[in-house]
């Protein structure tokens, strides 16, 4: 060894591995215009395919004439149910159990529903066909409400169902009625809150949103006549899912069948489900012989593929009178619009809701939830959530602020004397989860300190006397979240979905000379995967990230996985990855030992490299074995270096989070400033600080948006109010806040690398914090509860409604 | 494209364009030889912000589209004489980077960088925003403000509208379907102004907008205008509300009554940013905050 020798911090640096802010490989090709998405693709001869839409919520479609549209040059098809009837593909089977129709088969159950498909030799020829298309229509009684939905007389949407009781998940009450989905003891619930010294009750609804991804949904379905060949390109989250499904329907053989997300402008959800915009192409391209591609406009995407939450969440939580919490009962009516067509794991019809104690140690609970049939579009997705945890995250997160205001505490000491300790952990909660680890008290101090909460506290003591005087128009509103997530779904023993159990993959081939191709199951969709995950490879086997492929999404070539969503990438495929980088590692050890002529016991791993125990100047790299692994006939040892791993995880992970927005609120306008917002995110090994941090602020803006103004409304006919970017909040640069980041690092026992998953982290409790800042701006003047959205007009109303207007 | 039909459309609609002709004339006279060929059946697209998204959505049928662009007659400000002209096809970019118009009517500005975002302001024109007649667009209530006169060309010569009384109703407006509006003009304002608007976020038509100019002499407000946006189906002068602060100081009690009568002269519509009493109240207020800053900068 000399001067040159490199250090072995400097080996480790080059290794671009685990906790390294390294660059994103993907930007240099989207920050150039250089990405290639579903509507880059243009293959030869290419038709495309477009809808026509029910204008109406709900209506029986007495008849269709596509005759003039089928008359128009350049038209060479238009499809309706009943051209899909005589092959079973007129309806659907949903993730959740439901079917759902692929083209109005009779009726219409909500407006902008797929009525018809035509197909046609250019995107400008399907737009004048879809005007020439005539549907007679007969209106019909429209609910939007699900709780009128219920109602003994109400319309009767799913006529399909007459006369079944029961459907995937039990027994069904009424005709709207989807299921009734329980957990926890009710009635020693019950018991524990009637005997209480202090009960807080409140409706919290967490409203109808959307993911709206930049990228609207799309595919393009080629079926090769000659070699029998299905290939679906598309937005797919969960490309492996995609081609199974596909294969159950068509009855063409999975290995005939090849599905290809390229490059996907973010998903957050949004493109999980199976859309009748894919059935009806994978159909037009087999009957046409000819690629057919089909785009959603961003109205379509808002109006009819995927929502999220619409969740009524009628909640009770009791403690003592010094604050310590003994119950919480949760009443859910959830309004799943025409067709159940959530994206949860088969078991869980309302996802992993009944995370809904949250960071607190609550001895007993209860939840149900109703699923309920409205004249609204069909979805239920997990919007930059894992399924339903942050309607869970905001139900608890505002009962406690409700709690504190019937203690007349201090809402972050209510939160810090019912935490989760320290020493609890593994910790099981009261609705049957284990939570692998978490330090809440730690974290939440620190947040405490990093705003200088006693000083908030105070000015804004001072702001509501100098309002009350007449001094000011503006209050100061501090919102708080301690939140916990459970993602990373799931083990196969209790998640699966349609009965594919969610493990996930990587497989690993080592190339002769000291670079590597990893593919994995799941899809990145802005994440960042080709980065993190070639980081987690590089601590593993000791190769630069910078000298790792990473690829996903072709499932032709990428191990089989559930795809990406719920931030299981990183928890499960993450995983994996690890799993197989060390299955490379053992054998590298066996080669190592063979070239240094000593026992494989003898090595011990360092870095990049195999070192004789106790002689450190003899070793082999990583590139050293790789080439040797190829070209060296080792006796007992297989030439090549490749490693698969499936991996079931064992439990979920729970990421945790403590977060602080400071607002300034105009009562006479309703506007809003956020002067401050503070998010510490805990999500155990961090492998690229960088886009944790780019991950948490995405997640903040979205979360400010669902607070501040997104939604997804109804008129009372069931016209969708919000199917524009007009109407549909978006925020750009100059609505967005500063943000600032920290962190605590509580690795999860159970994760090869202890890593827990972050990318929904900061939607989940930003949502309840920019929420509860409002609440808590309006407290000093009697403010228990107000729904979201918080825009403008609401927040004025608040002011209004408590006398603030004069 | 006007928040009122944005939200009276049903499902379903398109968002492709039907077929049209396009015409590109490079001399007004062409424009207006189409426009007098094809009648109502044409029309003029100057930055088109308005009329594409309604094409797209095809609640505007056109068979023959004439772009004016290639007009460089349309184009450019002078100010000169104490008056200022603005030719129609200007864009709201032009009219921010312009030092001689921001000396000569700063409100323009300020008005203009609170319409949508750069990469509309570099397409969308003064003329386009106050031609089509949108109760939206921000510029038609700042012309009222300014006391603008629209000059008018048709196939029988040209002639002069007041910006005050130009407009009818939505998308009704004085000018005919043969003429084509060039310019746009005004006495260089003196004294104090503001353009206020709240909005939900940026691209956003205005909750409720004011433009005000103000002048004083010797302690008193010696002349006042003032002229909302989006509050009623046309832009809105209140004379009357210009009148409550003439004579006066400027004081809290003028400024009062100047706001009570502007409001009394509004009507706006419940849309998705909030009911008509709610809209009323934040036209109060942003009216209000309209005169004070005009008249700090009196």
């Amino acid at each position: 060894m000399n001067d040159l020798t490199p250090t072995p911090q400097e080996r480790t640096a080059k290794l671009k591995g685990l906790g390294t802010s390294r660059k994103r490989v993907e930007d240099a090709r989207f920050t150039q215009g250089k990405g290639n998405y579903v509507d880059d693709i243009k293959m030869p001869g290419m038709l495309h395919g477009d809808f026509v839409r029910s204008p109406y919520a709900h209506a029986r479609v007495k008849s269709i004439n596509a005759d003039a549209a089928r008359a128009l040059p350049g038209v060479i098809a238009v499809l309706t149910a009943a051209d899909l009837a005589p092959l079973n593909l007129h309806w659907m089977p949903t993730l959740a159990g439901d079917r759902q129709m692929v083209l109005a088969d009779g009726k219409v159950l909500f407006q902008g529903q797929e009525v018809a498909f035509v197909v046609a030799t250019d995107r400008y020829v399907c737009a004048d066909a879809i005007e020439l298309v005539e549907v007679d229509y007969e209106e019909l009684p429209v609910v939007t409400d699900p709780f009128k939905a219920l109602e003994p007389g109400a319309p009767v949407l799913r006529e399909d169902l007459a006369g079944q009781t029961s459907g995937a998940h039990g027994a069904r009450r009424h005709h709207n009625h989807i299921f009734l989905w329980e957990t926890g003891d009710e009635a020693a619930t019950n018991q524990v809150i009637e005997a209480a010294e202090v009960v807080a009750e409140e409706m919290i609804y967490y409203h109808r949103v959307h993911p709206c991804p930049l990228e609207t949904c799309g595919c393009v379905a080629s079926m090769d006549k000659v070699n029998g060949k299905l290939t679906v390109f598309g937005t797919f989250q969960a490309p492996h899912v995609v081609r199974t499904v596909a294969s159950l329907l068509s009855g063409i053989e999975e290995h005939n069948i090849r599905v290809v997300s390229p490059d996907i402008g973010g998903g957050f959800g949004n493109k999980v489900g199976v859309y009748p915009g894919y059935v009806c192409s994978i159909v037009a391209s087999i009957v046409t012989g000819k690629p057919v591609k089909w785009i959603e406009d961003r109205m379509d995407n808002l109006m009819a593929t995927a929502f999220a939450r619409d969740y009524w969440m009628k909640g009770r939580i009791s403690a003592t009178k010094d604050g310590r919490i003994t119950g919480l009962h949760c009443h859910v009516t959830a309004d799943h619009g025409a067709f159940d067509a959530c994206a949860d794991p088969t078991r869980f019809p309302a996802g992993f809701f009944h995370i809904c104690t949250g960071s607190y140690d609550i001895p007993v609970a209860y939840v149900g939830v109703d699923g309920v049939y409205t004249n609204k579009a069909p979805g239920g997705v997990a919007y930059r959530c894992s399924f339903r945890v942050t309607e869970a995250a905001y139900f608890i997160e505002r009962m406690i602020e409700v709690l504190a205001i019937e203690l007349g505490m201090d809402a972050a000491e209510l939160r810090s004397k019912n935490f989760i300790r320290k020493d609890q952990f593994p910790y099981t909660s009261a609705l049957g989860w284990e939570y692998d680890s978490g330090d809440y008290h730690t974290a939440w101090d620190k947040a405490l300190a990093a705003v200088d909460y006693a000083g908030l506290r105070r000015e804004q003591a001072d702001r509501v006397a100098a309002f009350r005087r007449g001094e000011t128009r503006k209050l100061l509103g501090i919102g708080l979240t301690h939140f916990t997530e459970i993602v990373g779904a799931g083990p196969v023993k209790n998640c699966d979905i349609l009965g594919m159990g969610m493990f996930d993959s990587c497989e690993i081939r080592i190339h002769p000379t000291g670079s590597a191709i990893a593919r994995l199951g799941t899809i990145s969709q802005g994440q960042g995967h080709a980065t993190t995950f070639a980081q987690i490879l590089a601590t593993e086997i000791g190769l630069p990230a910078d000298s790792i492929t990473i690829e996903e999404g072709d499932t032709d070539t990428a191990p089989y996985g559930l795809g990406t969503y719920g931030s299981r990438s990183t928890p499960v495929a993450g995983a994996a990855t690890a799993m197989a980088g060390r299955k490379i590692r053992a054998k590298a050890q066996m080669i190592a030992a063979w070239l240094l002529e000593v026992h494989d016991g003898d090595l011990e791993w360092d870095i990049d490299r195999f070192v004789v125990k106790g002689a450190p100047e003899r070793f082999k790299t990583m590139k050293d074995i790789a080439y040797a692994a190829y070209h060296n006939a080792i006796p007992g040892i297989e030439p090549g270096l490749e490693a698969v791993s499936y991996y079931d995880p064992p439990n979920m992970t729970y990421p945790f989070g403590a977060y602080v927005c400071v607002m300034e609120i105009d009562v006479d306008t309703g506007t809003h400033e956020v002067r401050q917002f503070y998010a510490l995110d805990d999500c155990g090994t961090r492998i690229n600080p960088m886009i944790i941090e780019g991950q948490v602020h995405g997640g903040l803006t979205e979360a400010l948006a669902i607070a501040m103004g997104q939604e997804i409304a109804y008129d009372g006919i069931g016209n969708c109010k919000n199917s524009t970017l007009m109407d549909f909040f978006l925020p750009t640069a100059v609505e967005t806040p500063h943000y600032t980041t920290d962190h605590t690092e509580t690795p999860s026992p159970h994760h090869p690398i202890g890593a827990k998953g972050v990318g929904e982290s900061p939607n989940v409790g930003g949502v309840p914090a920019f929420s509860n800042a409002v609440h808590d701006a309006f407290r000093a003047f009697g403010l228990r509860q107000a729904h979201m959205p918080h825009d403008h007009w609401r927040i004025w109303k608040i002011a209004n409604q408590l006398g603030l207007h004069g | 494209m006007s928040n009122v039909l944005w939200q009276h459309r049903l499902g379903g609609e398109q968002m492709i364009a039907a077929a049209f002709e396009y015409h590109r004339p490079a001399h007004l006279k062409g424009a207006l030889g189409v426009l007098a060929e094809y009648g109502d059946d044409a029309r003029v697209l100057a930055g088109g912000h308005s009329l594409i998204p309604m094409m797209k959505l095809r609640m505007a049928s056109v068979g023959h589209l004439i772009d004016l662009q290639d007009i460089a007659e349309l184009k450019g400000i002078r100010v000169a004489g104490g008056r200022v002209t603005i030719g129609a096809m200007t864009t709201q970019h032009e009219m921010i980077a312009s030092t001689e118009l921001s000396s000569a009517a700063p409100v323009i500005a300020e008005a203009a960088v609170q319409i949508a975002d750069p990469q509309v302001r570099y397409m969308g024109t003064l003329g386009g925003n106050v031609a089509n007649g949108d109760p939206g667009n921000d510029m038609p209530g700042l012309m009222q403000c300014l006391d603008a006169t629209f000059t008018l060309a048709g196939p029988d010569g040209t002639r002069e509208v007041a910006a005050r009384d130009f407009y009818h109703s939505a998308y009704v407006t004085a000018r005919g379907d043969d003429e084509i509006l060039t310019r746009i003009s005004f006495a260089a304002p003196k004294g104090g102004y503001a353009y206020e608007k709240q909005k939900r976020k940026i691209g956003d038509y205005a909750t409720a907008a004011c433009a005000v100019q103000v002048t004083m002499a010797g302690g008193k407000v010696t002349s006042a205008s003032i002229a909302m946006t989006n509050l009623s189906d046309t832009p809105i002068f209140s004379a009357a509300a210009g009148a409550a602060l003439v004579g006066t100081s400027g004081d809290a009690a003028a400024v009062k009554a100047a706001v009570t009568a502007a409001v009394a002269a509004i009507n706006p519509t419940g849309d998705n940013r909030g009911p008509a009493e709610f809209k009323r109240h934040v036209a109060g207020i942003i009216i209000g905050r309209a005169i004070m800053r005009a008249l700090s900068r009196a």
